[in-house]
This record gives structure tokens, sequence and C-alpha cells, in this order.
């Protein structure tokens, strides 16, 4: 199996992401990762879903997806070389008195910011590819992990090229 | 692509109309003459403007009747079906026929009432979420909460529903909605930025196709049911004519291309005929048009076609490579495929002849052409009866098939020319789809001969809408293939379970509890009803049946239980291993030509 990364633009419409998120489940195809918002025009909404299939399979999600009537559009965005892809970690870490200072040195080799400090934890908020978040939760892990929240995988595509154009076009006629 | 509307008419524009009055004016100016439905609380403010319309509306006695009677209407004519329903179990009722709507692309326009706008989510009285149930049925789906939304809903859903591949689109509007003021202008705004079905095949894909087909040795034009909702059955006899290649048809395309035409050389798949069958599987060229490649067509995948170079043609890309690899996509119109391949084909100097491959298949017709054993048990063989039926009716009677073994007979031994003659539910297998869609298809075609060939089991889902017909002045034509049991499912106990009649018996034989007495049952439902027990009386009931005009009628023929459909592929095994008759693999290796 191979990861893909689709950007899928939709109308910003009730049900749209509903009707995305059916279809996966209903034909078998496997999300590592949905993350949905804005874009910069109002009536379009951008959906970034990871998924873990083969190229075949790859072909019929792409097909099925723009058989959706509210899809505007579906790209697959090219690897970390073509694109950017990012995911935002929120991680609450056990740190002490003792503890805090060698957190907060790991949390700023990864150019993580501390956004919130109690006496026993500290929340840490990192961006980054996913494998710079899992290597920074390797060296927490010994601190003690209380709680991790993380978004879906948000891309977008390198240089001057966007894939909004056609579509925003015909959302404006 | 279906036909549109004979008239789309320009209407004026209206101010202060309520939402339910502006759902009647957009039906109305969209052309729609018939509606199949059944009132309830949500959908009442609809019903009072319904009252007064140009537009027929028929009472149907359930919600599933009205959506298979849209579907026989817009199957047998090509135009959008329309059914209307309530909220909550109203609209769930219609569930299966949208299902069945949307695995066989017809186009159906489904409009049901919602709870009022500040209802929804409370669970209120009659509320269900329809248009969440109704998603992965659907071709699409709008709930329409404001009156200004209505015409521009409406309009999208009827667009969406009969332009590239055909299917059933659901406008759910709340009681609210029907009840606020609007003002109403026409044509609607439609806003469908997403939506831009491809009709029309690139050339070079096609001139690769033709190309392919006239290097065939063993070429095979396999005709889906795309053909028939595109009307293209010319362009593919054309095809046939001018290519000099066999037409494999599917269950969805009978009648594309005449059951007598040369080239045609029947069904493939499950019980296909053995000549079809062996064709695919040996092909070296499959040139599919509008085909699904659905699995009672292709057995087990991995050994279907195992030499061919598939051509696949289908307007809904997703289709194409769903299920076989394919070597030349086209994505259009069959019409516009199958003009552009003659076109092709017609530019072609010399002509393959395909000898050896004729001759091979040929050979094959020859051997196991169709046919049946008669009954041990002295009854009617039913598949005399169709015969007989078909033998026996105008040519341009409609059919319509419940599901089962006498689907499989009137597909098998109704002798059928031009599309639309014989309705099926082919993809959703749905048991009741014959009275109901016979019903609409009757509606749609007033001036023919319309016969549901139902069976014992599926006439007790949906029979009830004979009340309809009767009270309607719809005079359609039952012919009850009465086995007394769940014909197919016995023919699997029988073949796979050892003789073991799980749940089959329905006790509807006259040497049986006879419950219930169908001719009885007609009478009650205000229907002529004559029964036939033995052959020398079918062509007299059925000749019968065919001067009744002014009310529906039921012939009950009581057939044998024991007769079965051959030939048969068991449910997921290879094609190779097609049986002509029980036990009897017929021959058709390789090194036969």
């Amino acid at each position: 199996m191979a990861t893909h990364t689709l950007s899928v633009l939709v109308e910003n419409k009730p049900g749209v992401l509903t009707r995305v998120a059916a279809l996966f489940a209903r034909r078998g195809f496997n999300i590592n990762s949905l993350a949905v918002g804005p874009t910069e025009h109002p009536a379009i909404s951008r959906i970034t879903a990871v998924v873990d299939v083969e190229d075949h399979p790859l072909e019929q999600v792409t097909k099925q997806l723009n058989k959706l009537i509210n899809v505007l559009k579906v790209v697959e965005l090219d690897g970390l070389e073509g694109s950017v892809q990012r995911d935002l970690l929120l991680v609450k870490v056990e740190a002490d008195a003792a503890s805090r200072g060698q957190v907060t040195q790991i949390a700023e080799l990864f150019r993580a910011h501390i956004v919130d400090v109690s006496a026993e934890t500290l929340i840490i908020e990192v961006t980054g590819t996913d494998s710079k978040l899992s290597a920074l939760l390797t060296l927490l892990e010994p601190y003690g992990i209380r709680e991790l929240v993380k978004s879906g995988t948000v891309g977008i595509g390198r240089g001057a090229k966007r894939i909004t154009d056609r579509a925003l076009e015909r959302a404006l006629e | 692509m279906t036909e549109p509307r004979p008239t789309v008419r320009s209407a004026a524009a209206a101010t202060g109309l309520t939402g339910a009055q502006a759902i009647i004016r957009t039906l109305e100016a969209l052309g729609v003459d018939v509606i199949f439905g059944i009132p309830g609380g949500t959908i009442l403010p609809t019903y009072d403007p319904l009252y007064s319309s140009s537009i027929r509306h028929i009472l149907v006695r359930h919600e599933q009747g009205a959506g298979h009677a849209a579907t026989g209407y817009a199957a047998s004519s090509g135009r959008v079906g329309v059914c209307l329903a309530t909220s909550g179990p109203g609209a769930t009722n219609l569930i299966t026929a949208l299902a069945d709507a949307n695995i066989d692309s017809v186009p159906l326009l489904a409009i049901t009432g919602q709870v009022g706008a500040k209802a929804i989510g409370t669970d209120a009285f009659q509320e269900a979420d329809i248009v969440g149930a109704t998603m992965p049925l659907t071709k699409h789906s709008f709930l329409v909460k404001e009156a200004s939304q209505i015409a521009a809903a409406i309009s999208a859903a009827y667009h969406i529903a009969h332009t590239g591949r055909p299917g059933p689109v659901l406008v759910d509007i709340t009681k609210s909605a029907q009840n606020e003021l609007t003002d109403w202008a026409w044509p609607a705004k439609m806003e469908l930025p997403g939506y831009n079905p491809v009709t029309k095949p690139r050339a070079k894909q096609v001139e690769l196709a033709a190309a392919a087909l006239r290097q065939a040795k063993r070429p095979v034009i396999l005709a889906g049911g795309g053909i028939i909702r595109a009307g293209a059955g010319r362009d593919l006899v054309r095809l046939a004519d001018q290519s000099g290649a066999p037409v494999v048809i599917t269950l969805m395309s009978v009648g594309s291309i005449p059951d007598d035409h040369p080239a045609n050389l029947g069904m493939g798949g499950m019980h296909g005929t053995v000549p079809a069958v062996a064709a695919l599987q040996q092909a070296d060229v499959i040139l599919a048009i509008g085909s699904r490649f659905d699995d009672r067509l292709t057995g087990q995948l991995d050994s279907f076609a195992p030499g061919a170079k598939i051509i696949h043609a289908d307007i809904d890309p997703a289709e194409i490579g769903k299920n076989v690899e394919v070597s030349i996509p086209i994505v259009g119109d069959a019409a516009l495929v199958l003009a552009d391949l003659n076109q092709q084909v017609a530019a072609w100097e010399t002509k393959p002849a395909y000898t050896n491959w004729w001759k091979h298949l040929n050979d094959l017709r020859e051997r196991y052409p169709a046919g049946y054993a008669q009954p041990s048990d002295g009854r009617l063989a039913p598949q005399l009866v169709i015969e007989r039926l078909s033998a026996l009716t105008a040519p341009d009677a409609i059919f319509v098939a419940g599901v089962g073994q006498h689907q499989m007979w009137a597909q098998q031994f109704l002798d059928i020319s031009g599309g639309r003659r014989l309705l099926n539910s082919g993809g959703l297998g749905t048991m009741g789809y014959a009275v109901p869609a016979a019903m609409g298809a009757q509606v749609a075609n007033p001036d023919r001969q319309v016969w549901a060939v139902d069976g014992d089991g599926c006439f007790q889902m949906t029979g009830h809408e004979l009340v309809t017909c009767a009270l309607n002045n719809i005079p359609v034509k039952v012919a009850l293939i009465n086995n007394s049991s769940l014909g197919m499912v016995r023919q699997w106990q029988t073949l796979f379970y050892g003789q073991r009649y799980s749940n089959t018996d329905l006790h509807t034989g006259d040497d049986t509890a006879m419950i219930p007495d169908f001719v009885k049952l007609a009478e009650a439902y205000g229907c002529a009803a004559l029964r036939c027990t033995e052959a020398r009386q079918i062509d007299e009931v059925i000749q019968q049946a065919g001067v009744i005009t002014d009310r529906p009628v039921l012939i009950d023929f009581q057939v044998s239980r024991d007769a079965q459909v051959w030939p048969m592929i068991a449910g997921g095994a290879s094609n190779n291993t097609i049986e002509y008759a029980r036990g009897l693999a017929p021959t058709f290796e390789r090194d036969e030509f």
C-alpha cells in the first residue's frame, strides 16, 4: 500500500463532508486522515484526505469522488518534494519543576511552542510532517504524555500554480 | 442521456405563492404530466395546489409502489418518473425503489415532505433523515428549508436525474418551506458547478477502439443497458451489421438488438446462453458499451474473458476499470459512442469476416439451443407459458418481469425486438418490482399492452397495487407464474443445499392450501382473473386476457415447482463452469476453432 494525499475542492454546503466521508466508508477505502476547512473563496471548502491505497483503487476513489455532485475538483498532491503537508499537534506532557527544563528544551529543538503551563504539565503546540511529529512524541514519551490531539494533514502544492482557478470560475458563474 | 420532456415551457413569473404552489408550478413548467404518490402530514400543503393542477396524480397504496411505478414510467418512456411521499415512513418506504432505480440508472425525481425547519433534529413526529438515509442510494439529494429555493432545487434535481448517467434524485422539502410565501420565476437558476457529465467521446479513443475491433480475430460487442437508456438500439444494430462482429446482450439491454437478429448470441452471464458465455470467455477483443461488468455477467472475475483486450465505453467514468481491467477506455453517451464507431467502421475498406469465429459460434448455437425439459409432475411448464405469451401478444407489447426464475424465463423465452420493451429490476433484484412498474409503464404507454410477468412470491410483496390500477383505469395484465414457492431460492436449495427446502414453500398451488387464492384475490382487487392449469388452456386464457381492456386482468398459471432455469453458472463460479442442463457441461474448448 502507498499513501496518497488528495485535495478535494467541494461546495461549501451542508452535508458535503458527510457525503465524502460516507463514500470512503461505503467503497471500502481506508482514510488515514481527513481535514476540512474554508478556502480563499467563501463558496468553496477544501478537504485534504490521506488514503492508503494501491494505484488502481486510488483511481476509483478519485472517480467516485468526482461523481459526487458537490465535488468541484480532486487533485492528488505530489509527495513532499512537490507539496507542503502539515499536521498540527497539541500534546499535554507531564513536566514538574524538575523536568520542565528538559521538556522545554526538546520542544525548542522541534521549533514547538509551549502554550500552557501548570504545576505538573506543559502543553506543547507543534506543526510539521507526520514523521516530525512522531519523532517529537518519541522523545516526549519518557516524561509521560497525558493527552494528545492531532489535526488531519492539510496540504498545498509548491510553486505558483493554484488548484482553485477553474473551479472558482465555475462556482462564480 | 435520456430523452428530455417533449416541452419545457416558459412560464410567467409570479409573486406571493406558497412554497407548495411553487412546487407544483415548477413541476408543471418542467412538463411533468404524472405523479405517483400518497399524501401525509408534511406533504399536505403540496397536495392542495396539486388538486387543481393539470398534472395527473395517481394515488398508490404504498410508497414503494409509487417509486417502482415512477421507474416503470421512466424505463418504458425514457422520460423522468416522478413520485411524491410524506416524511418519515412515507419517505423510508420509497427507499427500496430509489435504490433499485439507482443501480439500474433510471431517471427519477422523488419529492418528500419533511417536518418543519424548526423541528428538524428533534425526533419530531414522522421525522426521518431521508437525505442522510438515501445518500448512498441516490444520484443526489437536496434538503430544502426555504420556499425561495424550491424552484432551483427541483429544476436541478430534474436536470441531474436525466442527464449524464441517469439516476434517482430526491428533494426533501420542509413543511415550513411549503407554507412560506415566495416569488417564483422561470426558468429557475440552477447552480451545479461540480456537475459536468461528459457525453461526447474523444475521437482518438473511438479510433483506437475501431482499430482494435478490425484487428480482432474473435471480437464480441457487449451491449449493456446504457444503450437502452440512450435509445441507441438502432446504432447498435448498425454497428453489428457493419462490423460483422457478434453481439452479447445483458438483462438490461434486451431488445437493443432484436432477439432474432443473426448477430445476437443472447444474454451472457449466470443464466446466459452457451454461445454468449463462450464468446465472452474466448474473445480476444470485447467492446463493451454501457455495461457495468456486473458479477452476474462476469462470474468469478479472475477467470472472466482471460484472453480479451477490453474496450469499455460508458457515460460514467467510475464504471470504467471498476471491475475489469480496461485497455481502451471511452467516456461518453452510448448513442454518441456508437455513432462515432459506426462512422469509423463505415470507412473500413475491407470488412473482416471473422469466419472461423462465426463458424465456432454458430456450431455452439446449433449444439446448445434454448430449450427446456417437460416437467415430470404433469403440471404446466412455465417456459411454455412464456413462449405462448410472446407468440400471442402484439410486437409492441411491454413486459415487466419480477425477480427470480420467471424473470430469467421471461428473458429467455420472450421474443423481444426494440428497446424499453422488457423492464427488469436488474441490479438490485427487487422482488415486488413487476406490478407497480407495469402500472407506471401502462400509464406512460396507454395504447400498448403491458404485461407483468410475475411470480407468486414477488406478487405478494406489491400485488396490492392492482387496486390502484383498477381504480385509475390502468389495465395492466399479470401473467402469474405460480409455482407455489420462492422458485429461484428453491432451485438453489435443490442444487446446492441437498434439497432441504428451508422456507421456500408458499402454499399457493392448487394442490396445496392455496392461500391466497390469486383469482379470488385479484377479483377482490377489482380485476378480471383467470386460472390456467393445463397446457391446452394457455392460448385461450392469454387471448381472453388480451381483449379485456376496461380493467386489469390476472392469470394464475399453475406451473411445476420443479422447473429450473438453465443454463446456469453457480454463484461465484467461473463462467467456464457453465452447465447447459443439470450436470451437463458444454464443450467449447479453444482447439475447436
